[in-house]
């Protein structure tokens, strides 16, 4: 009877998490989905707990505790330019639960099971595959994850690393992993083979995580990011499957599938499949150097000074500022909004051009703009703005470069060929705000650098864009 | 191995009780239903939606609940306080930093 209860309460919690989940993707009702979703996991909780039944709470209020506070201090603290870091270190933790609590359900058989035998003939095959798929994605959705978060906040390079022969040894850690959970499943028939088995599949897969993720660049960190994502979820829904709790599946297959969504959605951005993703290593020495791409210096580039610029944008009377990544790290999204609304007092028509993998993760770009106060109907997403730009008096690139490429749309050789870009070079007078002419994350050089209508301005994007602010208000 | 292997994913069928079929019902369902009622998100909730979704992920919780339950120190219950401590950090700073985002967006100049 009450075990009828709490399968309604968590029918109930997956429900509203469902609700939640559909709200938050529309931009009026998002906030409430939101709040709706955190109502359905509370829901949750607390009819795990009464499931739970009378326990020593020692444990469990010191984890939740902790958990809390840890949580609390970092969704305040962090700022919006680090996001992706932040994204990438809750997935991780999100996979890591997941495992460990495999992992917590494993040694507990061990630890109760008295007589010895195999793990599947006493629990189950379908049980024990639910275990060990649980630990093995849940350990590589942790590295892989702490490795893209490491190559985000600059404590690892963001270049590729590429092992030689590293499709062969990644290979070989995933058998080797398969191997150890083959053997654990039909062999193992002691404690100790069975730790073994057990501690093998979680540390080949833990390595199997960071193995897969260094080869990547980190241009497509918003990819791996969407990807793991997906498997934060999945590995959720694993332990659904190890534990018999439905809610758990199904919320681990919602979030398996968001996250699809978004890794299909950059991968489209990018016009790359993502086996070219995961396993092309991208933006390295084998990629770049083609004829349409790689480095050969700039010959013919012309450069103007932030009064000049000022000059120019007196005269105009539509202004399409293209942030990228560069404008990020500059912080500048603040001077950034300062300078369009001078423009916009001044009667100048004023929008944003947001290419879908600007910034570094998914939508990145509209969290640092709506931060500084910039209206979202100010944000033209690409497919809209791009025909606009013949039209456009001065387009202002601050901080972007390989997506406003124009090599994308023709050098076939080219490793971003095909990428969609926005258009800028079609617009009169198109400003770049660069601290230098080194290449993007490509590896390639721009030919709009050198186009006839360009100007490039050099320096930091926020004190270039607080200078012309400066010198426009002063002529 | 590969015969072992094949072997033992027949008996996964053929032994397969009902428990694990209306598992894998459900698990299939509610990836159609993920698919369903996320299709269309504007590219201005994309960080939003992941940090969200990243947040759900941590229900796993549930599942940490259920490992740390007992007063010995066993391996199992420190993994299962472990699990808890991080899956509860995934959750509430999950919703709190969406939460964060989204009412930026909700703000009137």
């Amino acid at each position: 009877m009450s075990d009828n209860i709490t399968q309604i309460a968590y029918l109930l919690g997956a429900a509203i998490l469902i609700l939640g989940l559909k709200r938050l993707s529309g931009v009026k009702t998002a906030r409430r989905g939101n709040q709706l979703a955190a109502l359905g996991m509370l829901v949750a909780v607390a009819t795990a707990l009464v499931e739970v039944g009378k326990i020593d709470y020692g444990y469990v209020i010191a984890g939740l505790v902790v958990g809390t506070l840890v949580g609390v201090v970092l969704a305040t603290r962090v700022q919006m330019t680090s996001m992706p870091e932040l994204v990438a270190l809750f997935n991780g933790l999100g996979g890591a639960a997941s495992a460990l609590v495999a992992l917590s359900v494993m040694f507990d058989w061990l630890n109760t099971s008295g007589e010895m035998n195999n793990v599947s003939d006493s629990m189950g095959v379908s049980w024990t595959i639910s275990v060990v798929a649980s630990i093995i994605i849940g350990a590589l959705t942790l590295t892989g994850s702490l490795v893209a978060y490491m190559k985000l906040d600059g404590k690892m390079s963001g270049n590729p690393v590429l092992l030689p022969g590293r499709h062969v040894i990644n290979g070989l850690v995933f058998l080797g992993t398969l191997a150890c959970a083959g053997y654990l499943g039909s062999q193992a028939d002691s404690a100790s083979t069975t730790t073994l088995c057990v501690v093998g599949v979680t540390a080949l897969s833990l390595a199997l995580g960071w193995l897969l993720v260094i080869p990547i660049g980190g241009a497509d960190m918003p990819v791996v990011i969407s990807l793991l994502n997906s498997y934060s979820g999945i590995a959720a829904a694993m332990t659904g499957f190890v534990l018999h709790n439905n809610l758990l599946i199904i919320s681990g297959s919602l979030v398996g599938a968001s996250g699809l969504i978004l890794t299909r959605i950059m991968c489209k951005a990018m016009n790359r499949s993502l086996a070219n993703v995961l396993f092309g290593g991208f933006g390295a020495e084998e990629t770049s150097g083609g004829g349409g791409g790689g480095q050969k210096g700039y010959t013919t580039v012309k450069e103007c000074a932030p009064d000049e610029a000022a000059a120019i944008l007196e005269s105009s009377g539509s202004v399409v500022f293209v942030p990228g990544y560069g404008l990020a790290v500059a912080q500048a999204q603040h001077a950034i909004r300062e300078l369009a609304e001078f423009l916009e007092e001044k009667g100048v028509s004023v929008k944003y051009a947001i290419h879908p993998v600007a910034g570094r993760m998914p939508g990145h770009m509209n969290v640092l703009l709506a931060e500084a106060n910039v209206p979202y109907e100010q944000l033209i997403e690409m497919d809209d703005i791009n025909p606009e730009f013949k039209n456009t008096d001065v387009a202002i690139v601050v901080g972007a470069n390989d997506v406003v490429n124009p090599l994308a749309r023709n050098a076939t050789d080219s490793p971003i060929y095909g990428m969609p870009i926005l258009d800028v070079d079609q617009a009169r007078t198109t400003f770049i705000i660069k601290r230098s002419l080194s290449p993007g994350f490509a590896g390639i050089d721009n030919p709009l650098f050198e186009a006839e209508n360009s100007l490039m301005i050099f320096g930091d994007a926020k004190g270039v864009l607080e200078q012309m602010t400066k010198d426009l208000r002063e002529l | 191995m590969m015969s072992e292997a094949l072997t033992s994913s027949f008996f996964v069928l053929a032994s397969a009780d009902t428990s694990l079929l209306s598992e894998l019902t459900i698990f299939v369902l509610a990836v159609f239903l993920g698919f369903e009622v996320i299709t269309k998100v504007p590219p201005t909730l994309h960080t939003p939606l992941m940090s969200g979704a990243n947040a759900i992920s941590g229900v796993t919780l549930v599942g940490a609940l259920f490992c740390a339950q007992t007063h010995n120190v066993t391996l199992a219950n420190i993994l299962g306080f472990l699990a808890i401590a991080f899956a509860t950090t995934n959750v509430v700073g999950g919703f709190m930093v969406t939460d964060r985002m989204l009412r930026m967006f909700g703000k009137k100049r």
